[in-house]
């Protein structure tokens, strides 16, 4: 057998990359800005909101209905090249009046470059963006829990459902602002919830057909699950 | 004998071949009168079983999911056909009571997420913050920072390796590996008082500095770790038993892992050296000698390989750092943010005021955001916080590396057995504290 691991020292990133080293001194505002962010302004006319600098990070705004386009070129481009994405996740403001943002943290790995991309969304118009899950398979999961948490929803997700919280859950998203830290609902009504569950409905609709497990359940379950009882974790 | 007493005997017999090449049934000879043929099933009984498609659900409870997480396979013979995971039965909502928390109180949350690497995430924790509050620390914290976040990574390294020794079916090791994780929670427990919910640092420094004589556990555990590492690497890295088991399966391409976002050991596994401590360096990790071990085949046994290299370079990495750790404070000089020592609370009377306005009220950093990623031993582990200039955040998030390593498991357990299914879960290294949070 000969060893199979190699040992590298140099990155993988491109010769004109940055050379990286431990920030220091980072100013609160108006640090060197990522030029990815000058780049989109310059590809896509309209579509960049406002771009800023916050402890050396850059942050570009982005209009709702240019997200796909806009990602899809920076995964692509050979200039910009972000094929890592490091997080999908939402912020709302304690102050009701603001929109609330959806956050994309973009790495790429050859040129060592990050970039935090946002869309507002505002409070009194549905809740969508576009899924990313066609350009990083990554997007899965995390929209599925941005979507979990805020009520966010993706357009273009194959599964978008609850993954934290169980499907029947009915108190709402939690870390919406509005939202008590103790839940909705008093500790009895989610007792009361909790009790009333089927405790035998362990699998989802989609787990019992895709294996014909289905036929094998006892008919009066069987009754219950066709008249639309929703199963499952 | 009584006729109640029915014994049954089984003939043994080399078994012939029917008509169409199944292994002959043995009948079963009773000896209590009746005829053999009443009990001997007729072979054209035997159900066609070809095509016929199985589910079956693994979890919550069950040893091998290493903690709460539920798969549910849909199985074609031993084969998984589909997986469809199943989390958040930990699930307790830290994002959420963490904006309601001051910067420090949120720090014995982070201990609890991914609880084998605590100390790493209270730095991972304080490294964010201080950046929302635009704090460089000292030198000396730095380099003991650095030691906390190495010694961590090796103690979640040894439980990964011994829980994956057994998930495997070997036992020693997995005693071997404990033994040395032992050893580094007593220098943990010598430092901060605690073993597993350390809680170690603070905004702007640490809770406490090393205590006098601790180097010198540190130097003795460095001495002696490398020879129960390479006894574990010659009972496993060669066994033909171990290397068949686990080689070439769970294959991630670097294309797919670079796509699904995997990173830590997974990702470089198959062959990607992105590593934050080289790529994004934070604590002065661009002046350490050590290097990213990269796999080529990205299956499990080149995570393996991955992983016991890491073990090895955290030592060489921890040998540095004893060198050079000066003298000088560990907490930054700033009455704002770091609590006065309590002789002087109690009889300096701004030092009074600052405790009180600290205590009470909780430092307040400027209107801003930061998103600072360190390597866990589980990967890209990221806090983003939003502050609105209150003393608590607006939005607390935690980027983690397990769930998001996790979630490429249908796409690594498709196709292969059952029993494989095993070992590529456990070559994740997940922990649903933090999958869940």
């Amino acid at each position: 057998m000969t060893d199979k691991t190699q040992i590298v020292t140099t990155g993988r990133a491109l010769a004109n990359a940055l050379t990286p080293v431990t920030p220091r001194n980072i100013a609160h505002r108006g640090g060197e800005p990522n030029p990815s962010a000058a780049a989109i302004g310059e590809h896509f006319l309209g579509y960049v909101v406002r771009s800023e600098v916050i402890w050396g990070e850059t942050t570009v705004y982005v209009t709702r209905a240019s997200v796909f386009e806009v990602m899809q070129w920076l995964h692509d481009d050979p200039t910009q090249q972000y094929d890592f994405l490091s997080d999908i996740t939402a912020v709302e403001s304690r102050d009701f009046e603001q929109p609330i943002e959806v956050v994309w943290h973009l790495r790429s790995l050859p040129f060592r470059r990050f970039l935090r991309v946002k869309v507002q969304l505002e409070k009194n118009a549905p809740l969508e963006v576009s899924s990313v899950w066609s350009i990083w398979k990554s997007a899965d999961w995390m929209e599925r829990e941005c979507y979990d948490m805020f009520g966010i929803r993706f357009k273009g997700h194959p599964d978008l459902r609850r993954i934290l919280m169980w499907e029947q859950y009915k108190e709402g998203f939690p870390l919406r602002k509005d939202f008590p830290l103790r839940g909705r609902f008093s500790r009895a009504e989610q007792l009361r919830q909790a009790l009333a569950q089927n405790p035998e409905a362990k699998y989802s609709m989609e787990e019992l057909s895709i294996a014909d497990a289905f036929e094998d359940l006892p008919s009066e379950m069987r009754q219950r699950l066709r008249k639309g009882e929703r199963t499952g974790e | 004998m009584g006729s109640g007493n029915r014994t049954i005997e089984v003939e043994l017999s080399t078994t012939g071949m029917d008509s169409q090449g199944r292994p002959q049934r043995i009948p079963l000879v009773t000896n209590d009168g009746g005829s053999p043929l009443d009990i001997a099933a007729p072979l054209s009984a035997e159900p066609e079983l070809s095509g016929d498609h199985m589910l079956i659900n693994i979890g919550p409870q069950h040893p091998a999911t290493h903690g709460v997480l539920r798969l549910v396979l849909e199985l074609d013979g031993e084969t998984v056909v589909r997986c469809i995971p199943h989390v958040g039965y930990l699930h307790c909502g830290f994002e959420k009571i963490g904006e309601y928390r001051q910067y420090n109180q949120i720090i014995p949350w982070t201990d609890r997420e991914d609880y084998l690497n605590s100390i790493g995430n209270n730095v991972a924790f304080a490294l964010g913050a201080e950046r929302l509050f635009g704090i460089d620390i000292t030198p000396r914290c730095t380099v003991l920072r650095v030691i906390a976040a190495e010694l961590s990574r090796m103690a979640s390294h040894l439980v990964w390796l011994g829980t994956f020794c057994i998930d495997i079916g070997a036992f020693t090791p997995f005693l071997w590996a404990f033994q040395e994780r032992e050893n580094i929670y007593n220098l943990l427990e010598s430092w901060v008082g605690a073993r597993l919910t350390t809680s170690a640092t603070r905004v702007g420094g640490m809770a406490a500095d090393i205590p006098s004589g601790w180097m010198d556990g540190l130097r003795q555990f460095i001495r002696n770790f490398p020879q129960t590492l390479d006894e574990i690497d010659r009972m496993l890295t060669r066994n033909a038993i171990w290397v068949g088991r686990i080689t070439g399966i769970g294959v991630m391409t670097a294309e797919e892992a670079i796509n699904w976002g995997l990173s830590g050991p997974m990702l470089r596994a198959s062959g990607v050296d992105y590593d934050v401590r080289k790529d994004f360096p934070y604590l002065d990790y661009e002046t350490y000698d050590f290097d990213v071990p990269v796999g080529t085949n990205g299956d499990v046994y080149d995570r393996f390989l991955v992983r016991m290299e890491e073990l090895r370079q955290s030592v060489k990495i921890l040998t540095q750092a004893a060198e050079r750790l000066p003298d000088g404070p560990v907490n930054i000089d700033d009455p704002r943010i770091i609590l006065p020592p309590k002789s002087k609370a109690t009889s300096e009377m701004e030092s009074m005021i600052h405790h009180f306005k600290q205590v009470m009220e909780g430092p307040r950093p400027p209107i801003g955001e930061a998103y600072v990623a360190v390597e866990s031993p589980k990967g890209e582990k990221g806090y983003y916080m939003v502050s609105d200039g209150t003393s608590k955040p607006a939005r607390w998030r935690i980027r983690p590396p397990s769930f998001i390593n996790l979630a490429a498991i249908p796409k690594m357990v498709e196709g292969h057995l059952l029993s494989d299914v095993i070992a590529i879960n456990a070559s994740i290294d997940i922990v649903m504290g933090e999958i869940d949070r």
